[in-house]
């Protein structure tokens, strides 16, 4: 199975944010605009880090927002948002973080599938910094071997 | 042999742990199966688990376990699971 779409408008570019809870609100609101999730979701995927910690900081500079199947995802998404400057989340080996991508899944069994795909775009170590300097959408579209179509 | 990836809310995180897991052992030559699981279920599916592999983050929240708890940095780094597998599973 391939990855979700990942639209133009899912991907923020250069972000400023504070603090972590400002970067996964900035993925939450990319799978809002998208159309993948309800804001809500965005409120749950906070509330995995706070309960579980900064475990989702799964590679230098990168951090995986996500949170259970619920009412609140209306379609499998993906999203990606890149940090005008890192963010720390707390994290003792992979902090601090410059790129957040947000995963909401409609169902606990099918998202294994394109899981193992991101899992292939990851094993590159060149991506993370690639996304960590990318100016436009379009390129990070390219990166998920995705075009605008 | 059955190894345990486990995560917060054990999808997401844990799949691609167990993804690149699945890699390593392929790699290694080590027939084991690789089960994903969440802080909740980690208990009952490591009773009879000979290794666990995780954040540094939620090692805390494994509790007692006979399994070896294995730390791993960066989930999508073959290279790094291939290395601590070898060291816990090697002869």
């Amino acid at each position: 199975m391939p990855l979700p779409h990942l639209p133009l408008d899912a991907i923020t570019i250069g972000a400023h944010v504070d603090h972590w809870p400002a970067a996964i609100t900035a993925a939450g609101d990319a799978l809002v605009r998208s159309g993948a999730a309800t804001s809500a979701y965005t409120d749950r995927m906070i509330a995995v880090v706070r309960e579980f910690g900064a475990y989702i900081v799964i590679a230098p500079g990168l951090a995986l927002a996500h949170a259970r199947p619920g009412a609140d995802v209306l379609a499998d998404g993906l999203c990606v948002v890149t940090l005008a400057e890192p963010v720390a989340f707390g994290h003792p080996h992979n902090d601090p973080v410059s790129v957040i991508v947000g995963l909401a899944v409609a169902g606990a069994a099918a998202h294994l599938h394109f899981v193992a795909e991101l899992a292939n775009v990851f094993n590159d170590p060149a991506v993370i910094p690639a996304l960590a300097g990318a100016t436009t959408a379009e390129f990070v579209q390219s990166v998920f071997g995705q075009t605008a179509s | 042999m059955k190894i345990v990836v486990m995560c917060g809310i054990g999808l997401g995180t844990s799949a691609i742990l167990k993804v690149n897991a699945e890699r390593a052992l392929e790699r290694l030559d080590i027939e084991a199966s690789v089960q994903a699981t969440n802080v909740a279920g980690v208990r009952a599916a490591a009773a009879d688990a000979q290794v666990i592999l995780t954040s540094s983050e939620l090692v805390d929240a494994i509790g007692k376990t006979n399994a070896d708890v294995i730390v791993i940095n960066n989930y999508f780094d073959v290279d790094e699971l291939f290395a601590k597998l070898e060291i816990a599973l090697g002869s």
